[in-house]
C-alpha cells in the first residue's frame, strides 16, 4: 500500500479512539476534583468518593443492581447456551424460523417496546413487580447475546471429538457435559460477562418492570443526571469504569495464558507423536 | 414399497428423537400390543417432547415464547382497549355478560388509539423525526466507523487484537456514564468545552456555545454510544477480506483509490448492512439519549411512548404507539434477522 493511505488510516484511528476515550478520561480526571464545579480545578481530592460511600440510598441501589445482574446473567447463560446449541446443531425442526427470529430480534428491538410489552404481560397475569420480574425481563434480552456468542463458537467447533466420545459409548447428554461444555466454556464466560454489563447498564426496561423500592443504580443515576451534573456521579462512574477495566484486562490476560498453555500442550503432543 | 413399510414399522419415538430412545421404544411396543394401540403414537409423541432433542429445544423456545412473543400479543390486545381509571388502567376487551337468561360474549375493538396516532400531528411528526434522527445517526456512524474499521483491519497483525479490545472496552462501560461524560463536556454554563474555548479566547464568555439541549448534543450522544456497533461488524468483514483480490486489481492497473471503491466497498456490503441495522433499528426507539441531551423541544417517538405510559398513564395509547413503531420496524428487523442467519450459515 502507498504511504498516503497509511497516514489516512492513522488519522482515522486517532480520531476514532480519541472520540471514544477522551470523554471517559475527562470524567475520571474530574472525579478527583476538590471543587464542586466541574469546570474549575480545585486541587486533588477523594472527598466525592467519601460522600459516595455515605450515600445509603445509592449503595442500596448498587446492591440491587449487582444482585439482579448476577441472577439475570446466570439465567441468561443457561438459556442462551441451550438456545445457541439448538441454533448451531438442529438445522431443521418445525418452527426454527420463528425461533431464530426470537433470538435475533431482541438484539435490535427498541427498549421501550420490550419494556412496555413485558410490563403489560406482568400486569395482565397479575405478577407483582419486583426483583423477579426484573430478572425475567433482563434475561429475555441478555440470553440472545449469549445465544449468538455460543452459536458462533459452536460453528467453529471440531465435532470429531464429540463423535469420538459417542463412539466410545457416551450418551449425547454426557458428551455435551464432558466434551462440548468444557470446550465452549470461554464463550459462556464472555456471555456471562456481557449479560452482566448489559443488565447493570439497563435503564428503560428496568423502569418498566421494576416495582416500588426496587430502584437500580442506573435508574438512580438517570434521575440524578436529569437534574444536573454532580461530582458524586463522577466518582461513581470512575469506580464502575475501573471495575470494568480491571475485569477486561484480567480476562484477556487469563485467556492469553490459556492460549499459550494450549499451544505448548499441542506442541508437546505433536512432539510425542513423532 | 418395502422402504415405506419399514418406516411405518419403526416406532414413532425413534423417528422423533433421532437416537435410540430405548425407554420410549419399549413403552411404545408395549402400548401397541395393548388395547389402546391406536393411541400409542400420540402418547409417545407427547412424551418424546420432554426427552432428548425435544426438551432441549423446548426450554429456550418456551421462555422466548412466554417472555418475548406473547407479550407482543398482549400489547396488541391492549392497544384496542380504552383507558380507564382502574387498576390496571384499561378496559377489558372481552366481556362476558350473563343476564340469567342468555350468555353473551362482548368483544369491543376500540380503534380510537390508532385514530389518535394517525390524526394527531404530534405523533406523525414524532415518528418521522425519529426515523430521520436514526437515519442521520446511522450515516454519521458509518462515516466515522468505516475508516476506523478499515484502518484496524489493515493494521499490523500483532496490534489488531489490542485495537479490537479498545473498540469493545467502551461498550463494557456503562452507556449512561458515557452519555453523562458528554453532558459534563457540552453543558452551556460551566461545561468543559465552553470553559476551554473561552480560556483560549475563541469565544467570549457572554456568548457560549449552546450545544447541550439541542439536536446536536443528541446526535453526538447517539453516534458516540452506537459507534462500536458499527465498527465491530465492519471490522469482522474487512479483516476476512481476501487481500489477493486487491493485488490482482493492482496488477491489472487499478489505482488504490479505485480498487477501494470497486473491490473493497462491494465486498464489505454485508458488514455495512449489519452495522447499519444494529445502529438504525434501536436508534429509532431511543429514549434515554434524547431525554438527557436534547432538551424538551426535540420530539421523538420513544419519549412520546414513555410519557404516554408514565405521566399520562394512558397504557392503551402507549401500546398502540409501540404497535405502530413495531410495524414500521418489522421489515428492517426481519431483514436483519435473515442476514444474521445467513452469515451464521456461511460461517459453518
Amino acid at each position: 500500500m502507498t504511504k498516503g493511505l497509511t497516514k489516512i488510516n492513522l488519522v482515522a484511528l486517532t480520531f476514532g479512539f480519541a472520540f471514544l476515550y477522551v470523554p471517559i478520561l475527562i470524567l475520571v480526571f474530574f472525579s478527583f476534583n476538590e471543587s464542586r464545579l466541574v469546570n474549575v480545578w480545585g486541587g486533588f481530592s477523594v472527598k466525592w468518593y467519601g460522600e459516595l460511600f455515605q450515600n445509603e440510598d445509592l449503595l442500596q441501589a448498587a446492591w440491587i443492581s449487582l444482585l439482579l445482574a448476577a441472577a439475570a446473567s446466570t439465567l441468561s447463560v443457561i438459556l442462551g447456551t441451550v438456545a445457541g446449541f439448538v441454533m448451531a446443531r438442529f438445522t431443521s425442526f418445525r418452527g426454527r424460523t420463528l425461533f431464530s427470529g426470537m433470538i435475533y430480534a431482541p438484539l435490535v428491538m427498541p427498549e421501550v417496546i420490550t419494556g412496555l410489552s413485558l410490563l403489560l404481560l406482568f400486569v395482565s397475569i397479575d405478577w407483582g413487580r419486583g426483583l423477579g420480574t426484573m430478572i425475567i425481563a433482563h434475561t429475555s434480552f441478555c440470553m440472545s447475546y449469549v445465544a449468538v456468542v455460543v452459536q458462533s463458537r459452536l460453528v467453529s467447533f471440531d465435532r470429531s471429538i464429540e463423535e469420538a466420545a459417542q463412539d466410545l459409548g457416551a450418551t449425547p447428554f454426557k458428551t455435551f457435559f464432558v466434551i462440548t461444555l468444557p470446550v465452549i466454556a470461554p464463550a459462556l464466560v464472555s456471555g456471562w460477562l456481557l449479560s452482566f454489563t448489559l443488565s447493570l447498564d439497563n435503564v428503560v426496561i428496568t423502569s418498566f418492570t421494576s416495582g416500588p423500592g426496587w430502584d437500580t443504580l442506573p435508574v438512580k443515576i438517570f434521575s440524578a443526571v436529569k437534574l444536573g451534573v454532580k461530582p458524586e456521579i463522577n466518582a461513581l462512574s470512575t469506580i464502575m469504569i475501573a471495575i470494568v477495566a480491571i475485569g477486561v484486562v484480567t480476562a484477556s490476560i487469563v485467556q492469553k495464558r490459556a492460549m499459550v498453555e494450549r499451544q505448548r500442550a499441542e506442541r508437546m503432543a505433536a512432539a510425542a507423536n513423532d | 414399497m418395502s422402504m415405506d413399510r419399514d418406516a411405518a414399522d419403526r416406532p414413532t419415538a425413534a423417528l422423533i428423537t433421532h437416537e435410540d430412545g430405548s425407554f420410549l421404544e419399549k413403552l411404545e411396543m408395549r402400548l401397541r400390543r395393548g388395547r389402546f394401540a391406536f393411541l400409542a403414537p400420540a402418547i409417545v409423541g407427547t412424551l418424546s417432547l420432554f426427552t432428548g432433542r425435544g426438551a432441549v429445544i423446548a426450554l429456550p423456545y418456551g421462555f422466548l415464547l412466554a417472555f418475548f412473543l406473547i407479550p407482543f400479543l398482549i400489547v396488541l390486545k391492549i392497544s384496542f382497549s380504552e383507558t380507564a381509571l382502574s387498576i390496571p388502567p384499561y378496559t377489558e376487551l372481552i366481556e362476558v355478560v350473563d343476564d340469567g337468561f342468555e350468555y353473551f360474549v362482548n368483544i369491543k375493538l376500540n380503534l380510537s388509539n390508532y385514530w389518535t396516532i394517525l390524526s394527531e400531528d404530534t405523533y406523525v411528526r414524532a415518528y418521522l423525526n425519529s426515523a430521520k434522527i436514526a437515519a442521520i445517526s446511522t450515516a454519521l456512524c458509518l462515516l466515522i466507523g468505516f475508516p476506523m474499521a478499515y484502518a484496524m483491519a489493515r493494521a499490523d497483525e500483532t496490534i489488531r487484537p489490542t485495537l479490537l479490545m479498545l473498540v469493545i472496552l467502551p461498550f463494557w462501560t456503562s452507556f449512561l456514564i458515557r452519555v453523562y461524560a458528554w453532558i459534563v463536556i457540552l453543558k452551556t454554563e460551566g461545561g468543559l468545552l465552553n470553559t476551554f474555548l473561552i480560556s483560549i479566547g475563541v469565544i467570549s464568555a457572554d456568548d457560549p456555545l449552546r450545544i447541550l439541549n439541542t439536536e446536536w448534543a443528541m446526535y453526538i450522544g447517539i453516534v458516540y454510544s452506537y459507534l462500536p456497533f458499527m465498527v465491530l461488524p465492519l471490522y469482522a468483514n474487512l479483516e476476512r477480506m481476501d487481500m489477493t483480490l486487491l493485488e490482482a486489481a493492482a496488477d491489472l492497473g487499478c489505482r488504490p483509490i479505485k480498487a477501494f471503491w470497486v473491490v473493497t466497498v462491494p465486498l464489505a456490503i454485508p458488514g455495512i448492512i449489519a452495522g447499519c441495522f444494529l445502529v438504525f433499528i434501536p436508534a429509532v426507539g431511543e429514549y434515554v439519549i434524547p431525554e438527557l441531551m436534547s432538551g424538551d423541544n426535540v420530539r421523538v417517538i420513544g419519549r412520546k411512548l414513555f410519557t404516554d405510559f408514565a405521566s399520562e398513564r394512558n397504557w392503551p395509547l402507549a401500546a398502540a404507539v409501540s404497535v405502530v413503531l413495531l410495524m414500521i420496524l418489522v421489515i428492517p428487523i426481519m431483514l436483519f434477522q435473515r442476514q444474521q442467519a445467513r452469515l451464521q450459515e456461511a460461517g459453518r
